[in-house]
């Protein structure tokens, strides 16, 4: 097996970088484990980290400062046959923290190489997310101010399942390297090297310290207990295998003849709770099943079961241009918060309009038609009154017919909720209208 | 004729499965959202993948990833979700990846409000990336339009490996509406030009004839590259100044010349008239309605609708706006467009109303403006 190095891009590091025995190691892993060029992809972003994905013949995806680890799981979910081995800095793992914290969460099998030096290189050694307190750095007093982060501790807390950290001068980096690429699931390792250009510059930090100093913390080194589970992109399939293929839209037949064919406007004024957004549904798809075109805007508050939910229709034989309303039909009242948030138009209706009205709501003075509905009278609750709204329409025959109603039902619900919607709407007393 | 019931954003998501899209990745926002839930219920029982970000920049990232994998991907969000896409949408943008995002607008600025519409980031989706290149962004007016402008955005960018938007509004992805899907013409799918058999391939090189790269996707036989530097046809870095606006100009030109081949418009001209309304997405449907008010009463206008906004259909505009005496430009913003239209027709005088206070500009509203001109 030859060398996966792209001869005519020999690496380019400062002299003594670190990054340099990375890449060899890199490249060692690869040949140890008969990989070629076409079944692995190196990820990576910005900063001297960002330089890996040139110096192999590999595929190659060089992204955002990072965000690596973004395209890396695009990549492997789609594509999850390749090898897919992401290179970053200390400096993209603070900026893409939770993308870290993702993978971590996430179990995909991507392999994480952190080129972890302490510092922003190529910008001129200011701190980043690792930088001991006590360093010199381009950043003036800054790092004095954070604590370095435990990359490891860190992947580990968030549910990594395989994670190292050692020298880049570790003798076996290369099998390191190939344990965790061979790990099925997201694993990372921790390289501490040395930048030349800038850290040491201003900073003693001699491969025996970084011996020292790994040494001197608690051992991370492979298989992370109680993280170890399912790869993600296995699971995932799985997980998707068992979801039911969704049905196309449904689509009603226009078989029924509507009460009128011009442009008819409704609003159903209600609060969250009384089921208004379903029965504007269910007169649109009554009007759907004459042939009527239709349009429905809800208007209601983030929290659910609470405040204003208000239903705006409009249902026509021509296609419906603008979608809100201009001179209502019908207006539904159910509500003092539904009729609080739109109570400035009452004052332009006319008798073009009619109002059906319950008694515990009381409505700025107009000129419309109104007609009083005493629901708890007839022993119909607050959530069912918006639907016996709408039969009360179909039996003045207005805007919707009785059989449009029922056969909208038909299609909106199934079993007992049909049964007890058609009944409700069959029970609704409209005689003495 | 049968009808089903749609809201604008279901109508996206089965646009974007009947273009072939394999692949979403996106993140709960208002009023974006059930953009995400329909994704989520036809992709992963078909083979498809679709994912919840931990953020917009990796909803997006994954895409680009997925894309580059050879996927049809696409994302979708809000105003704020598009201000962090924008470094990732430069990205795409430069290094031709194809992906179809879509921005339901909603009123900003900034977190705004999540339920009340606008069509405020018109001139952001534009320019809201780094070196100011162009994209292809359709608007769409009504559920159909959701539909078909997304099977269109999933042609375009897989033709021209760029990103595409759909400018959509709230009150247009939150509106239910009847929807003849039976009865929809759908454009052929394209595919992107793969590399021919044979040939030596390089990620950016560009065929005789062509202005866009044949694709290989990432996890081909042969290694492909991908990069966000300013890079040659071979995917490396260039620092050839002759080779990068060579290839500057083509990102630009690529889009800007086929442009005629993409203008897609509706318009009403009535005989005798010397006024013509400009519109695009919702107050298009305000604007329909006044028109047809204004015909009744004897005072009729004409009217115009663009679909692609950008790249601008300039010719378009000014064949269209060519006999006309009065330009008449309304959109639920403050004046994003009309400044386009304007420069696309210096000699015309162009009257302007824009309203931004999350809610639809009124047919009302427009016969007013349309009485002054």
């Amino acid at each position: 097996m030859s060398s996966l190095l792209n001869k005519s891009r020999p690496p380019v590091f400062c002299p003594g970088c670190s990054h340099e025995r990375v890449t060899h190691a890199l490249n060692k892993a690869f040949l140890n484990m008969n990989l070629k060029g076409n079944q692995i992809v190196m990820v990576s972003d910005i900063g001297c980290s960002g330089l890996f994905d040139t110096f192999f013949n590999t595929h190659a995806f060089h992204g955002l400062h990072g965000r690596a680890l973004t395209y890396a799981t695009g990549l492997k979910l789609s594509r999850p046959e390749l090898n897919v081995i992401v290179t970053m800095g200390d400096g993209g793992l603070g900026i893409g923290g939770a993308h870290l914290l993702a993978a971590c969460r996430r179990n995909l099998d991507l392999t994480l190489l952190v080129l972890n030096n302490f510092n922003f290189g190529m910008t001129g050694g200011q701190c980043s997310a690792t930088t001991p307190t006590d360093a010199q750095v381009g950043s003036g007093f800054l790092n004095q101010l954070e604590r370095p982060l435990d990359v490891c501790e860190v992947a580990s807390a968030a549910g990594i399942a395989y994670a190292a950290r050692c020298s880049s001068y570790k003798k076996d980096l290369a099998q390191e390297i190939e344990k965790a690429i061979r790990f099925n699931g997201f694993s990372l390792i921790d390289i501490w090297g040395i930048c030349p250009g800038r850290f040491t510059r201003r900073n003693k930090l001699t491969t025996k310290d970084i011996e020292d100093s790994l040494s001197a913390l608690p051992s991370i080194n492979g298989l992370v207990s109680g993280n170890v589970r399912k790869e993600y992109g296995r699971h995932y399939k799985e997980l998707a295998k068992s979801r039911k293929t969704v049905a196309t839209p449904v689509k009603i037949e226009a078989s029924l003849i509507p009460p009128n064919t011009d442009r008819q406007e409704v609003i159903i004024l209600g609060s969250a709770g009384q089921r208004i957004v379903t029965a504007g549904e269910i007169l649109c798809l009554a009007g759907l099943s004459a042939g009527l075109n239709a349009t429905q805007k809800n208007d209601y508050p983030i929290t659910v079961l609470r405040g204003h939910s208000i239903s705006e229709i409009v249902l026509s034989s021509e296609e419906i241009g603008f979608t809100g309303i201009l001179n209502p039909d019908v207006i539904v009242v159910l509500s003092q918060e539904g009729v609080d948030r739109r109570n400035n138009f009452f004052d332009t209706l006319d008798e073009k309009t009619l109002i059906l009205q319950v008694p515990e709501v009381k409505i700025p003075s107009c000129k419309a038609r109104i007609i009083h509905i005493d629901f708890k009278a007839q022993g119909i609750k607050s959530q069912d009154r918006a639907l016996a709204s709408l039969s009360i329409l179909a039996k003045l025959s207005k805007i919707i017919s009785l059989e449009m109603l029922q056969s909208a039902l038909k299609v909106r619900f199934k079993d007992q909720a049909l049964s007890m919607s058609l009944d409700l709407v069959d029970r609704v007393e409209s005689s003495s209208l | 004729m049968a009808l089903s019931f749609l809201e604008g954003n279901e109508a996206i998501a089965w646009g974007a499965k009947e273009s072939g899209c394999r692949f979403f990745a996106g993140y709960p926002i208002t009023p974006a959202t059930t953009i995400f839930n329909t994704m989520l219920n036809l992709l992963p029982p078909s083979g498809g993948i679709c994912l919840q970000g931990e953020d917009e920049i990796a909803s997006i990232g994954y895409c680009l990833g997925a894309s580059m994998a050879g996927l049809k991907s696409m994302t979708a969000t809000s105003g704020p979700g598009i201000s962090l896409y924008s470094e990732q949408i430069s990205f795409a943008i430069g290094s031709e990846i194809p992906i179809v995002i879509v921005d339901v607008q909603r009123l900003g600025p900034s977190t705004g409000s999540a339920t009340r519409g606008a069509d405020g980031d018109i001139n952001f989706m534009r320019w809201g990336n780094s070196g100011g290149l162009p994209v292809i962004v359709l608007a769409p007016v009504d559920v159909k339009d959701c539909f078909l402008l997304t099977m269109h955005a999933f042609n375009l960018a897989e033709e021209f490996r760029c990103p595409v938007f759909i400018a959509s509004n709230k009150e247009i992805a939150m509106t239910r509406e009847s929807i003849d899907l039976g009865n929809i013409k759908r454009p052929d799918i394209k595919e992107r030009h793969a590399l021919l058999e044979g040939k030596p391939f390089l990620p950016f090189h560009v065929a005789d004839g062509r202005m866009v790269p044949d694709f290989l996707p990432i996890g081909s036989d042969v290694p492909v590259r991908q990069t966000s530097s300013t890079h040659g046809p071979d995917g490396y870095i260039t620092t050839n100044s002759t080779e990068i606006a060579e290839n500057q100009n083509r990102l630009k030109n690529k889009l800007v010349s086929a442009v005629n081949s993409f203008s897609f418009y509706e318009e009403t001209i009535n005989e005798d008239t010397d006024t013509l309304l400009i519109t695009y997405g919702i107050t298009t449907r305000a604007a329909r309605a006044a028109c047809e008010d204004l015909k009744r009463t004897g005072t009729p206008v004409s009217h115009l609708v663009l679909k692609t906004l950008w790249p601008v259909p300039e010719d378009l505009i000014r064949e269209k706006a060519k006999f006309f005496k009065h330009i008449v430009v309304a959109e639920m913003n403050l004046g994003q467009y009309v400044r386009e239209i304007e420069r696309v027709l210096p000699e015309k005088q162009v009257k302007f109303y824009g309203q931004m206070d999350g809610s639809l500009i009124y047919p009302d509203k427009i016969k007013e403006v349309m009485a002054d001109v």
